[in-house]
């Protein structure tokens, strides 16, 4: 067995400079969101914590900026700072459950749709289709509507976090499906499987025992394209105001709080989460492409 | 060519129907219709006399088939929210979200086109690889990040720009149109832009694909070797040869245009279809949500069946190896 | 019919068919008014393998012989017809009863590229049959069965350790046997065991496969485009053309003394040192399409003895001496 720093892929990665800064930056964004709790100033979730006073105040190198809040606070006092830490750590974790999600539903209807066949398939690949005909935001629009119609409503900001990440991962999960049926049609007439079959191994245990393994390559690089389709996702849901809360606001949920206030002067509080957003999907996004050329050489 | 035909089309009503259950399922059972019309005040009796004049007691497929056929009528019954019409609504503000998606279409065809034929012939020079980041740029970035860039640009800083509405619009009896106006044409800059970045940069990124892929073909390299100037090649062969999938792709992203008009006239406070439809999102208003979704699905599947249609018609290498699908 | 088995055989095959249903969608046939088209793969093939032997099934590639494989093993479900594994017919039995039966009987796979899951280690590979018949207990018997296997098909025990594509196609082929064997099976069906892999590495696994016979008395149904292989291994050989047996005889009488047409055009393709300076007929025209295979015998459009009957007429398998044919000009003394 070769170790992990002689394989291909190492190599193609530390060749490609811009792989190694794409992923420094987003390894440094995940790690900083993910440890918000622990390297945040402040709480801003914490509302007693919270003081008009402090309300409107720019970045510390400008007039009235002050070093307590670094770049500044938005209209109800919150540390512009720590806020998007706390909005990046929603923004990632949903990007993430979304993601979970759609690969979970994706591969498994792939997996079924590719060995059963007939009927089966067909229906699964049809409705698939139409999904597809459709842009995936529009579909999180819709299922995002539609809980929101079957929730009571006292309830619907403690669920609004669970709410996105169905309605984000219900519109994606079209990709996963089609690209694993496409290796699971190709696998199950291999001689590996008719051997397993021959022994009465079940059809659910040669799905998940031996095709899976095979079929899951062109998945994680799905996943991780996926993953910046996602938080971009998430952000403009919230962004909309059907996202989450502005208790417990994601990037895109501070961006509409501050464009409110774009008029009043008060840039930085839409322009600071919205670049954390640009550089974090960006990144990601380079991270997916590069992916995509290693694993698979012909379209190099 | 027939069963193609036949079986395109019945795909597509399919997909209507599929849809229209859907959204009939919406209207039919998220929330209470009953509930959404009447007052506190109103009595139990009343509420099931209600009940019984609107058929909410028939059997689901009677009113799934009552819910068709008014839906071909286009009646798609009244808002909760503005006590109107469905259609009239949604009627009233077609105009801007189309003028809005034809004048981004355009916009994404007049540069995309050009920047792509160049990044394709001078892929090494550095304006080309300014342009391929810029394409990167548009694809990574949310569009309603793009719409607070400009307004906070040129609406905020430089003040040169309106920063929402459709400015003055003239009547040309059902349809308003801000085509006819300085104001109105101002007004529509910075949101068709901000809608076609997206399709800009994805027909930029395919004219240099295929550019880059024909100019490797035989025949160019025969086109060169009779003389033919290097201008005659690159726009008389090379260039109509990657116009076919330009245009079925532009076509195909007409669609999503219209989707992605949600979010532009949000920023822009465009009063497009869009705008409405977020709205009665927000405010659970189903009647508009499933009749926008209606519109939107009909709008796809006549768009994806002309394509495909036209290229069956154009392209005989299609007409082997399809249906086998279906 | 001579050719009709006895259930005393240990493996036997009567009158299976395997049709697919090769047939356009159904709106296009509608509209274009065409009819249902079926591919008859395997169209009424009878015979019966003695415990303890070779059978071999020779003919061209798309002739069946890949399918009757699988429908002995229970693969494919024939479409009508019936096989027979020690007087039970695998279909009609309660799973408790077909899971008994599975493990008596085991498949080597043409292509050891395919054969072998490349994400499984060779040990685990080796060890799924153990696993789902349940004849190992615990972790310590069945690594020690594995490398036992191993060993018994010429690989170290340590290579379970590795992943298939540390071997080449000759040592895959022995994992596969190894895996084939692991259940202790009576009966192996080779499909094509050697045909992927180089000349000088095919008589190995040949030998290899013979020396088990021996050890452990196995029976073969051994499928091989390749007549050389076949005679090196087999008791008695059949001869398939387009889903039907032609000829079936013993190995010794089929190569010295060949009855149908189509045999004696196979043999006289194989290249022979012997035979140098022997004028060889040219294997006239091509295997028809087997969508729609010519009517009455159907290898009459490539034979110089066809005649009206021939044309008209499936002929059935019957005994000349030691071998069966299905022909009308032996039948009829013309050949």
């Amino acid at each position: 067995m070769r170790g992990w720093r002689d394989s291909d892929l190492w190599y193609s990665f530390t060749r490609s400079r811009i792989t190694v800064v794409a992923a420094a930056i987003a390894g440094a964004t995940v790690l900083a969101a993910f440890l918000a709790p622990v390297i945040a100033p402040y709480d801003p979730f914490d509302l007693a914590s919270l003081d008009l006073l402090d309300a409107h105040i720019p970045p510390f190198w400008l007039e009235d900026g002050e070093a307590r809040f670094p770049i500044g606070t938005d209209d109800q006092g919150r540390d512009l700072l720590s806020a998007i830490l706390y909005g990046a750590r929603i923004s990632i974790g949903v990007g993430i459950a979304s993601v979970l999600l759609s690969l979970f539903v994706g591969v498994g209807l792939g997996l079924v749709s590719g060995y059963a066949g007939g009927r089966v398939d067909a229906f699964i690949m049809r409705v698939a289709d139409i999904q597809l005909s459709f842009p995936a935001i529009l579909i999180a629009l819709l299922v995002n509507g539609v809980l929101r119609g079957i929730l009571p409503s006292e309830r619907q900001d403690d669920l609004a976090i669970y709410v996105l990440v169905l309605s984000i991962g219900i519109s994606g999960w079209v990709q996963y499906a089609r690209t694993v049926r496409g290796s699971t049609l190709v696998e199950k007439n291999k001689e590996y499987v008719q051997a397993a079959r021959l022994i009465g191994i079940s059809s659910a245990s040669i799905m998940l025992r031996h095709i899976l393994p095979n079929a899951m390559g062109p998945v994680l690089v799905i996943a991780t394209i996926h993953l910046a389709v996602a938080i971009i996702t998430e952000a403009t849901l919230s962004f909309l105001g059907i996202g989450v809360p502005p208790t417990e606001p994601s990037l895109g949920t501070l961006i509409r709080i501050g464009n409110d206030f774009l008029f009043s002067g008060e840039w930085w509080v839409t322009i600071f989460p919205g670049v954390t957003l640009a550089v974090l999907v960006l990144s990601v996004n380079l991270l997916g492409d590069w992916l995509r050329d290693a694993l698979n050489p012909k379209l190099r | 060519m027939i069963a193609f035909t036949l079986r395109r089309l019945m795909q597509s009503v399919v997909v209507i129907l599929f849809v229209a259950l859907i959204a009939f399922s919406m209207f039919r059972f998220v929330g209470d219709p009953v509930h959404q019309m009447v007052g506190i005040e109103t009595t139990l009796e009343q509420r099931e006399a209600l009940r019984e004049r609107l058929g909410l007691n028939d059997p689901f497929h009677v009113q799934f088939a009552r819910y068709i056929a008014k839906a071909a009528q286009l009646d798609f019954g009244i808002s909760y929210q503005h006590k109107k019409p469905v259609t009239e609504l949604l009627g009233a503000r077609f105009p801007a979200t189309f003028e809005l998606a034809m004048v981004s279409a355009l916009f994404a065809l007049a540069v995309g086109v050009p920047m792509g034929v160049f990044t394709g012939l001078y892929r090494d020079s550095w304006l080309s690889k300014v342009f391929m980041a810029v394409s990167l740029a548009g694809i990574s970035l949310p569009t309603f990040l793009i719409g607070i860039l400009l307004i906070f640009i040129f609406s905020v800083t430089l003040g040169v720009m309106p920063s929402f509405g459709r400015g003055q619009t003239v009547d040309l009896g059902s349809w308003t149109t801000g085509l006819l106006t300085a104001s109105g044409l101002q007004a529509l800059v910075m949101p068709a832009i901000t809608l076609g970045l997206f399709q800009m940069t994805l027909i930029m990124r395919l004219v240099r694909s295929e550019m880059l892929e024909v100019l490797r073909t035989d025949y160019i390299k025969f086109a060169r070797a009779r003389g033919l100037s290097n201008r005659a090649v690159h726009f008389g062969h090379a260039l109509k040869n990657t116009l076919v999938p330009v245009i079925t792709i532009t076509g195909l992203q007409l669609g999503g245009i219209i989707a992605f008009a949600i979010i532009t006239e949000t920023v822009f406070q465009w009063p497009g279809m869009g705008l409405l439809f977020l709205q009665s999102i927000q405010t659970v208003d189903i009647p508009i949500m499933a009749a926008y979704l209606m519109l939107i699905a009909f709008l796809f599947v006549a768009i994806n069946l002309a394509v495909d249609l036209l290229y069956y018609v154009v392209d005989p290498r299609l007409r082997l190896d399809r249906g086998a699908a279906w | 019919m001579p050719s009709t088995p006895s259930s005393a055989d240990f493996v036997a095959a009567e009158a299976v068919a395997r049709h697919f249903d090769v047939s356009k969608p159904w709106l296009s046939r509608t509209i274009e008014g065409s009819p249902r088209v079926f591919l008859k793969a395997v169209d009424g093939v009878s015979f019966s393998v003695a415990k303890g032997e070779t059978l071999a099934l020779v003919g061209e590639s798309g002739c069946g012989k890949s399918t009757v494989a699988r429908l002995v093993v229970g693969l494919y479900r024939p479409t009508s017809g019936r096989v027979l594994f020690d007087g039970l017919d695998l279909t009609g039995l309660p799973a408790a009863e077909r899971t008994r039966i599975r493990r008596r009987m085991q498949m080597i796979f043409q292509d050891p590229y395919a054969s072998l899951n490349p994400r499984w280690r060779v040990r685990d590979i080796v060890a799924e049959p153990l696993r789902a018949f349940e004849l190992t207990k615990g972790r310590a018997e069945q690594d020690e069965r594995v490398g036992d296997l191993l060993s018994q098909v010429g690989l170290s025990p340590a290579d379970g350790e590795k992943y298939p594509h540390e071997f080449s196609g000759g040592q895959r082929q022995r994992i596969s046997i190894a895996r084939a064997l692991s259940s202790n099976p009576e009966f192996l069906v080779c499909d094509e065991p050697t045909s992927a892999l180089d000349v000088s590495v095919q008589a190995q696994i040949l030998n290899l496969m013979r020396d088990l016979q021996e050890e452990l008395g196995l029976t073969y149904l051994f499928i091989s485009h390749n007549l050389a292989a076949v005679r090196h291994i087999s008791d008695r050989v059949g001869v398939m053309y387009l889903g039907r047996i032609v000829e079936i005889a013993d190995s010794e009488t089929l190569f010295s003394a060949p009855r149908h047409p189509y045999t004696q055009m196979l043999l006289d393709a194989i290249p022979d040192l012997a035979m140098s300076g022997h004028v060889r007929e040219p294997m006239g025209g091509e295997v028809p399409n087997p969508l729609d295979p010519p009517a009455g015998c159907h290898f009459h459009p490539r034979c110089p003895f066809a005649n009206a009957r021939c044309r008209a007429e499936t002929p059935a398998l019957k005994r000349y001496g030691s071998s069966e044919a299905a022909c009308h000009a032996v039948e009829e003394g013309r050949i």
